[in-house]
């Protein structure tokens, strides 16, 4: 029997070795893929600058400084006309955070209770979230908002309808809410002088809830006791905000719409395409979370809930102990794109008309100074940065709930 | 011994069987044990009936009292009035109107059989792909489909798809060739290169002189924009289905790279396309393609709409694969490396197949995600089912139209969506190899 003693004598570097030597072969293949992206690169590049010398134009961003002498009908911000164009994609920008944070909200609460009465043991309940989920992840998204459109402009009374003695429509809620085709209106805090102190005192009672939580958990790990925390924290949330309420003479008072001429005045004016964008987002959405919420629910096998049981945890516990903070950890992940999808298809505010990033600075803006290239890459990079925002601060959030093995 | 203390009663006959009590048998135990077992259940049981009770109540008699022939909504409304003294049903007559406009958009009429026959050669051409029941001597018309496709439904004569399709056999000889050498990666490159090559330079002129000389299967030439319905939503999605997978498992091999800066590459261009809505990408292919392009280049909208689209997918295809490749244990990779398997060797039979079948309700989701998002075309001009809808009720006969048509294209999609969801839990279970 021979064995190979012999060891491969040195023949110095051959070229071949750049294909056939593994040492070589990744830098040779690394070489070849940065070549091909800078020569795509630069082919693209010179096209646009060809391109752009033909019709005349250069890069420039200048015209963000330049009045955009617009209106944008729904204002977080005030705004004018005669603001700068800058100013207007940022009321933009914050219509479009605006759909996000409550088409966030909804969509949770939506998706939670779907998923959980989807699996409840109530047979025809189950049967309807079912329904509701399939019908709602299977057709696409612009078809609903087109529907909670239609259903909001056409299938609801116009303003005219709450006149007269017999009025055909009346407003809900002991005549606070008027719900119409022209949007619906909802009271409108006013705040009056010392109101900031009130709004102060609710921040900090916030501040309390959190440092008292702190505090009874470390409590719980010392002496074992449970203290019934709901209640305390309901009582910090409510007592000192109300307390400095009337000791500051209720500064805060409502603002009730009211019918003036032809249309409503008064209150808090929501406009029909914000209400049928952030309904029809939260539903479709939350379709999709219910489904993540099920699956996180029925990954925990159960035996946990068995052995929580045993060790005589009641039902509440169990959940809030054993159940939750394991089905956490599988639904939190997919949450978070399905928080980034809402993010990313509330620009489909085009079809309703609602004023959104895309609809001031790349509509708009986009048209009447015919900077497209400038307009569709800074749009692009906004919702660039919203989507890494929002991703980075949740996985923060996944982490802390993330299983901490040792 | 005494025995004669008797029992005070011994049966001796057995009894027949009973019954179980009527309240534990049948209908009635399991509305017990799922409608009433509790207040708690009584009460949603209660909700829910009167839900589904106030849901039917308001859209059956709607439905089903709904009008199928009229030639608009007031001749509609008339007819309602006639038959029932109110207006309270749907008006049908509108689907059954505009049937071929949904369906084919602005395609000219005497030429709708090609756009039916490549719908059928699809379904068949996609039955092999689906079914390995089928034959799959099949298979060759699965390949041909894509080039069949566009002959079909863009017209022209046979020349330029075959020409592309010769491309294609052009590189793959050259990949054989190549491949001899032993680097997949050198293969690759040297197959797009022959490829390119042909595209770019030689096929057009020898197409053109092809054409002069037999022009053949010669069929009247379609423009992209008269396009549309639900064949545009077909087309969208068939071709962005079929692209974006193979880019997929590209991207996703190439993030899990060790090289770094094709990693860095592909992690770039993923996060990008993740963190921006479909919608910017969509304007930037009809707005800001030309700027990219050499000047004076054209390019057909459809196109742009399918590359744009199936760019957006493959982004998220990536993320799904790498999942899957991320949840295989690392023995897997080790046991390839073991057998002395190169990289793409070790890929294509030990990886893949399994990261694939991990991925699939992903994948399949994607695929429905793509599907659904072709309605946003509607946006740049392309009249799909969505942006027909609009344009119908812009008529004046149709004014004012609006649940008939939500719920027809409602319905289509569903169906196209249901099913492929369908499919993809049968195949999970059709490749699930644990016995569970």
């Amino acid at each position: 029997m021979t064995t190979a003693t012999n060891t491969p004598e040195d023949q110095g570097f051959r070229l071949s070795q750049l294909i056939y030597d593994t040492r070589y072969r990744s830098i040779t293949i690394q070489v070849i893929a940065m070549l091909a992206f800078m020569l795509i690169a630069a082919f693209l590049i010179r096209n646009t600058i060809i391109n752009l010398s033909a019709l005349g134009k250069d890069i420039d961003f200048g015209f963000l400084f330049n009045r955009a002498a617009y209106d944008i009908n729904q204002q977080i911000i005030p705004y004018t006309s005669d603001d700068p164009h800058w100013r207007a994609a940022l009321v933009g920008l914050l219509n479009t955070l605006l759909i996000a944070i409550l088409g966030c909200t909804l969509a949770t609460v939506i998706g939670v209770v779907a998923g959980v009465l989807r699996l409840s043991k109530n047979w025809l309940t189950a049967k309807i979230m079912t329904v509701y989920v399939e019908s709602f992840r299977n057709i696409p998204v612009l078809l609903w908002i087109l529907a909670f459109m239609a259903v909001l402009s056409e299938g609801l009374p116009a303003p005219r309808a709450f006149r007269g003695e017999d009025p055909a429509a009346s407003m809900w809620f002991w005549d606070s809410v008027a719900v119409t085709n022209r949007g619906t209106y909802v009271p409108a805090p006013v705040w009056g002088s010392g109101s900031s102190v009130v709004v102060i005192a609710f921040l900090l009672s916030l501040l309390g809830i959190w440092a008292f939580g702190k505090w009874s958990n470390r409590h719980f790990e010392e002496t074992g006791q449970h203290l019934p925390n709901f209640w305390i924290k309901l009582g910090i949330l409510i007592v000192p905000s109300v307390l400095v309420y009337f000791v500051m003479g209720r500064p805060v008072s409502l603002s009730y719409p009211e019918l003036k001429g032809f249309n409503f005045d008064g209150g808090l004016h929501m406009r029909n395409s914000m209400l049928a964008l952030w309904l029809a987002l939260s539903f479709y959405t939350g379709s999709f979370i219910a489904e993540i919420v099920r699956s996180g629910i029925l990954a925990i096998s159960k035996g946990q809930t068995e052995a929580a049981f045993a060790l005589g945890l009641r039902p509440s516990w169990t959940m809030n102990l054993v159940i939750l903070p394991q089905a956490l950890r599988v639904i939190i992940p997919p949450l978070i794109s399905q928080y980034l999808n809402l993010t990313k298809n509330s620009s489909l505010a085009l079809a309703v008309g609602y004023m959104d990033l895309r609809s001031t600075l790349g509509g708009t803006t986009l048209n009447t100074t015919g900077r497209e290239l400038e307009c569709m890459l800074l749009m692009m990079l906004i919702y660039l940065i919203v989507s890494l925002i929002i991703s980075s601060g949740m996985n923060i959030y996944n982490k802390s709930v993330k299983l901490k093995e040792r | 011994m005494s025995t004669t203390k008797s029992l005070a009663y011994v049966r001796k006959e057995m009894l027949d069987q009973q019954p179980a009590p009527r309240s534990q048998v049948g209908f009635t135990r399991w509305a017990r044990d799922n409608l009433f077992s509790g207040w708690f259940n009584t009460v949603l049981t209660l909700v829910s009936l009167f839900v589904i009770y106030k849901v039917l109540a308001a859209t059956l008699p709607w439905i089903f009292g709904g009008v199928w022939n009229a030639d608009s909504l007031a001749q509609c409304r008339v007819i309602m009035n006639e038959a029932y003294g109110n207006t309270h049903h749907a008006c049908w007559a509108v689907i059954h109107e505009r049937w071929n406009q949904l369906l084919y958009g602005f395609y000219p009429e005497t030429q709708y059989w090609r756009a039916n026959l490549a719908f059928v050669l699809m379904l068949a051409s996609l039955a092999p792909v689906l079914f390995d029941k089928v034959p799959r001597k099949m298979l060759y018309l699965t390949m041909a489909f894509p080039f069949l496709l566009v002959w079909l439904v863009w017209g022209g004569t046979i020349w330029g798809v075959t020409s592309v399709a010769f491309g294609f056999a052009l590189g793959g000889i050259a990949f054989k060739l190549v491949d001899r050498f032993g680097s997949m990666a050198l293969s690759a490159i040297a197959a797009v290169a022959v490829a390119a090559v042909w595209w770019l330079f030689i096929g057009p002129s020898v197409v053109e002189g092809l054409n002069s000389v037999a022009p053949l299967g010669h069929l009247e030439e379609v423009q992209s924009r008269d396009l549309g319905g639900f064949m545009i939503c077909v087309i969208i999605g068939i071709s962005g289905i079929a692209l974006s997978l193979p880019i997929g498992i590209v991207l996703a091999l190439g993030r899990q790279s060790d090289l770094f800066i094709v990693k860095t590459i592909c992690v770039g261009f993923i996060e990008f396309i993740r963190g921006v809505p479909l919608i910017t990408l969509l304007f930037t292919a009809s707005l800001l393609l030309n700027y990219f392009l050499p000047p004076g280049t054209t390019f057909d909208l459809t196109l742009r709409v399918i590359i744009m689209v199936t760019l957006f997918s493959s982004a998220y295809m990536a993320e799904v694969i790498r999942g899957g490749l991320a949840a295989l244990p690392k023995g897997q990779y080790e046991a390839a490396d073991a057998l002395g398997l190169d990289y793409w060797k070790a890929q294509r039979l030990i990886i893949m197949p399994q990261a694939l079948k991990i991925s699939i309700p992903g994948i399949v989701n994607t695929f429905i995600g793509l599907f659904k998002d072709t309605t946003l075309v509607m946006f740049i001009g392309i009249y799909d089912m969505l942006g027909l809808s609009n344009a119908i009720r812009a008529n004046a006969a149709w004014n004012g139209i609006y649940w008939e048509l939500f719920i027809f294209i409602g319905g289509v999609f569903w169906i196209c969506c249901f099913a492929m969801s369908r499919y993809s839990q049968w195949l999970e279970r059709k490749l699930r190899t644990d016995h569970r």
